[in-house]
């Protein structure tokens, strides 16, 4: 729905308002305000102004804007007044049904599995184990537990099929087949970006702008690019600005700069109540027992174990998820996500709503396709309390959009769609010939989209890749690249005669 | 037959796959140990019977052997300390700005190896060191073996009881030299990546040692532990949390064939870059190169240096939580042994490198070479450190690229010591 701008931006101001009314910042901002009535230069005349002044140059208005900045980033802007709250979960009713169908599919099989096992989806353990558990916190990975009766509740490929089966019923594609058809798997008509408009919108990566990761190879002199693009990244840490961060990153991060780069755009400070939080999740776990956590478990030792890059970490990825499934501060994020989190009851008060919690805590099921992406994060953060803040932003900023059906552009449907339009438009002999022996393009990239490449990347080279996703807020480049690698094995690619061969 | 007498002719008793693929792909001939041969790749004991008075034999003009005589001075734990001792001590008496040392004793430049005594001879000098830090923990390895075996730590006097009998009864008793063994300071507080501790296992080829020459291998590794790192006294017995060698991980319950418990040396600049910085990261890899060479350098005097030998040695280093590394020992046969593919692959190219550096053009060699290989062929393999260009040089050559990258910083303590010493270290 069309809204004039005003009134569009007096709304997101007011919730904007509303969001940080409710947040640290504005304690600490009114706790500066009251200790700065004590200083000199603060005179009663000119109150307002001179308290003003002093939370400029004290470096708190440059805190303020960006908390501003970052609820930009994460929330859409509001739709019209009168629209229900589904639509900014997901504008489109059909996306939002097929979610839901998707959702209670998955739900049915994990309540199946439990059912199977008998193990309730979640208990409290007994003292023992708790004190168990926690003297072996920091080393999970050590534990061998069965988990051979454990099955992960979906596979890519099953969401894939989903994808695959999306149609608009409002669409009528009553064209005669011709070579404007869409070849590829996904078949709903969302808009997605062609590429003069991909090159206007990510402007940083044209040929004449300088790239880390390319402009900074041991061949080209350091005194063309990358000396003063590190340069200009301590002055940008220097400075603490959020906005000039995200808009630094386009051009890639230097390593020795990219652990507080991010935090700075993702807007993570070394918080007090930050540790403290971190440590109730950690005792939520130790206390209680859910049947997600040995989902979690396996996905676990069935990836990142074996990952040559990520192996070292391991004990780790249990810690950051096992807290996160317990965060229920993630639920935020249904808000403007397509998906709706499930609902449990206590044992005996089926449909009663007093008894109704979410399952897990924080809403998430499978974690099949995270584990990839959190290891990445451990070569930056050694420290697990930050590794984990860094995470859940991360999550519910992108990551999110890879396991949900939704319209949007950064959802995992109009990446795909997005993946097969450039290969069919700029590559149509390669999509032509792949479809003909069986091996449909999507088939082969939706693992690394759905994975943000990650483990199918050395981890410099992912690290890179992430960099542009911050600096554009957006995983359309997820797109780009899956499109590109196809490209440039163009020629091997036309040899071969089956999907096997090609992947 | 006349149509081979152009081919290098090639003999081995270690049966590797790694090594026979690449002399077959060079299109060489094997034969037998008592046929004509040019290349001959020995384990540690035929090169001691090659080279030995009663049943050695001279090697002709066109023959190369893959170690040096008595590569012991190295390789063998308590010389390798000895020769580092003496030669310390040397320069100190040279007054040698090398040397230098610190307001407690320790030397500045020179302190990369954990304090070692050998057993049962300094026996009570390590007593007295022991009395110093009575709660240290210290590490026994046998001086002879290797693959981890017979090493075990202790932190009492009474568990080395055995050694102190011996020491007092020694005088007239002759130590055969494989019960003899080195206790060193264990290294208690290595530094932790995911929680897991690791050595670093770099490869350093030598061709000559008068003038040293040696190459550093781009493609080194981590070795972690498959089981958690804790200080604590009760794991003291358990070697899968102490010891990195991969032949004892491998029976580890948590032992993984797909990675082995490997990492890259890129995977560890990456991760030190981003969690530490740019410069300590650089300043931990300059210092492990200057520790190779000034080990290759203190038993360079001593050393046989006969033309018909290069040696490919197994560096193992270990990088304590303050970002200082430690010589732990040298190995005169890296395992050819792959426990991974990614392994394989590794060795692989490891033995094609080294054979294209020692072996020029895979020609019939000439021990008279210059040993002087051009660039093209160093592979994975960059220049360590080149005496001859040191001492033709003078001053601002640069020998090192760190990752590639060029950095030219000159080494002024090397100037002014007045050896010709070129380093990029700081």
């Amino acid at each position: 729905a069309m809204l004039d701008p005003d009134s569009g931006l007096s709304l997101t101001i007011a919730r904007i308002v509303q969001r940080l009314q409710g947040s640290s910042l504005h304690s600490q901002l009114e706790r500066q305000a009251r200790v700065s009535l004590h200083k000199p230069e603060i005179k009663l005349e000119s109150l307002k102004e001179d308290i003003k002044d002093f939370l400029k140059t004290s470096g708190w208005e440059k805190k303020l804007q960006n908390a501003v900045y970052s609820e930009l980033n994460v929330f859409p802007s509001p739709c019209h007044p009168a629209a229900p709250p589904e639509h900014m979960k997901e504008p489109l009713a059909y996306m939002r049904k097929a979610q839901g169908s998707w959702e209670k599919r998955i739900l049915k099989s994990l309540n199946s599995m439990c059912t199977e096992l008998s193990i309730p989806l979640a208990q409290k353990r007994p003292v023992n184990e708790q004190k168990e558990l926690l003297n072996k916190w920091n080393e999970m990975g050590t534990d061998e537990p069965d988990l051979s009766l454990f099955r992960p509740v979906y596979a890519p490929k099953d969401f894939l099929e989903v994808l695959m089966n999306l149609r608009n019923p409002n669409y009528d594609n009553g064209e005669q087949p011709s070579f404007r058809t869409h070849l590829g798997l996904i078949q709903v008509p969302l808009k997605v970006k062609d590429i003069p408009e991909l090159k206007e919108d990510f402007s940083e990566l044209g040929l004449t702008t300088g790239q880390l990761g390319i402009d900074d190879s041991a061949q080209v002199p350091p005194e063309f690019f990358e000396n003063e693009h590190v340069r200009v990244g301590q002055k940008v840490l220097a400075e603490q600005d959020s906005a000039a961060a995200q808009q630094y990153v386009r051009q890639g991060c230097p390593t020795a700069l990219r652990a507080d780069l991010w935090a700075l755009i993702l807007n993570i400070s070394n918080q007090p109540e930050d540790i403290l939080y971190y440590e109730q999740l950690k005792s939520n776990v130790i206390q209680h027992d859910l049947l997600v956590d040995s989902l979690i478990y396996k996905d676990v030792k069935l990836t990142a174990s074996n990952d040559d890059y990520y192996f070292v970490f391991e004990d780790y990825l249990y810690q950051v998820l096992l807290c996160f499934s317990r965060d229920t501060s993630v639920l935020e994020h249904f808000t403007y996500s397509s998906a709706t989190p499930p609902k449990s009851y206590i044992r005996g008060k089926l449909g009663i709503e007093e008894y109704a919690v979410f399952y897990p805590p924080n809403g998430k099921i499978n974690y099949n396709s995270f584990i990839l992406p959190v290891a990445p994060l451990c070569f930056l953060y050694h420290e697990p309390p930050k590794l984990y803040q860094i995470f859940r932003e991360m999550y519910v900023r992108f990551f999110f959009r890879l396991h949900s059906i939704s319209s949007h552009p950064s959802g995992i449907v109009s990446l795909c769609l997005l993946f097969e339009t450039l290969l069919q438009t700029h590559l149509p002999q390669l999509f032509y010939h792949l479809r003909e022996i069986g091996a449909q393009p999507l088939r082969i990239s939706f693992k690394w989209m759905v994975r943000a490449f990650s483990g199918y990347l050395a981890t410099d080279q992912l690290l890179l890749l992430w960099d542009r996703i911050l600096g554009y807020n957006s995983l359309e480049i997820l797109a780009v690249l899956a499109a590109a690698v196809f490209a440039f094995r163009a020629v091997n690619l036309m040899e071969v005669t089956s999907l096997a061969a090609a992947e | 037959c006349r149509i081979m007498a152009g081919k290098v002719k090639w003999v081995t008793d270690i049966e590797k796959s790694v090594l026979i693929n690449n002399f077959e792909k060079r299109g060489w001939i094997q034969v037998a140990e008592n046929e004509d041969w040019n290349f001959y790749w020995m384990s540690v004991q035929t090169i001691r019977n090659v080279f030995s008075v009663e049943t050695g034999y001279r090697l002709s003009d066109d023959q190369i052997v893959n170690h040096f005589p008595n590569h012991y001075e190295l390789t063998r734990k308590d010389l390798m300390v000895k020769n580092i001792k003496r030669y310390r001590k040397e320069l100190e008496k040279e007054g040698s700005p090398l040397a230098e040392k610190d307001e407690n004793g320790k030397y500045i430049y020179l302190d990369f190896v954990p304090v070692t005594f050998m057993l049962p001879a300094d026996y009570n000098l390590f007593v007295e060191e022991f009395r110093k830090n009575p709660s240290s923990t210290w590490i026994m390895k046998p001086c002879g073996k290797a693959q981890g075996k017979g090493i075990f730590l202790i932190n009492k006097l009474s568990q080395i009881k055995k050694w102190s009998r011996d020491s007092k009864t020694s005088s007239f008793v002759s130590q055969s030299s494989k019960e003899a063994y080195v206790i060193s300071l264990y290294i208690n507080n290595p530094l932790l990546i995911g929680g897991k501790k690791f050595d670093l296992r770099l490869y350093v080829l030598v061709s000559t040692y008068r003038p040293l020459r040696c190459y550093m291998y781009k493609l080194g590794f981590c070795r972690f532990c498959t089981v958690k790192y804790t200080p604590s006294t009760s794991e003291l017995d358990n070697m899968f949390v102490h010891l990195t060698n991969v032949a004892i991980q491998k029976h580890g319950d948590d032992y993984n064939h797909i990675h082995g418990g490997k990492w890259t040396v890129s995977n560890l600049r990456l991760y030190l870059e981003s969690t530490r910085g740019k410069e300590v990261t650089n300043k931990l890899f300059d210092e492990i190169h200057w520790i190779i060479v000034q080990s290759l350098k203190a038993v360079a005097p001593v050393m046989n240096n006969d033309k018909h030998c290069f040696e490919c040695y197994g560096y193992d280093i270990i990088i304590d939580d303050k970002l200082k590394p430690w010589l732990i020992e040298v190995n005169a046969s890296p395992s050819l042994t792959s426990s991974t593919a990614n392994d394989r692959i590794l060795k692989y190219n490891l033995i094609n490198d080294t054979l294209n550096i020692a072996v020029p053009n895979g020609e019939i060699p000439d021990c008279k070479w210059n040993k002087s290989p051009p660039k093209e062929v160093l592979g994975n393999y960059e220049v360590l450190y080149d005496e001859e260009m040191a001492q033709s040089d003078g001053h601002d050559r640069e020998l090192r690229s760190r990752s590639g990258q060029s950095t030219g910083v000159k080494g002024n303590r090397a100037r002014d010591s007045g050896k010709p010493v070129l380093t990029t270290w700081k």
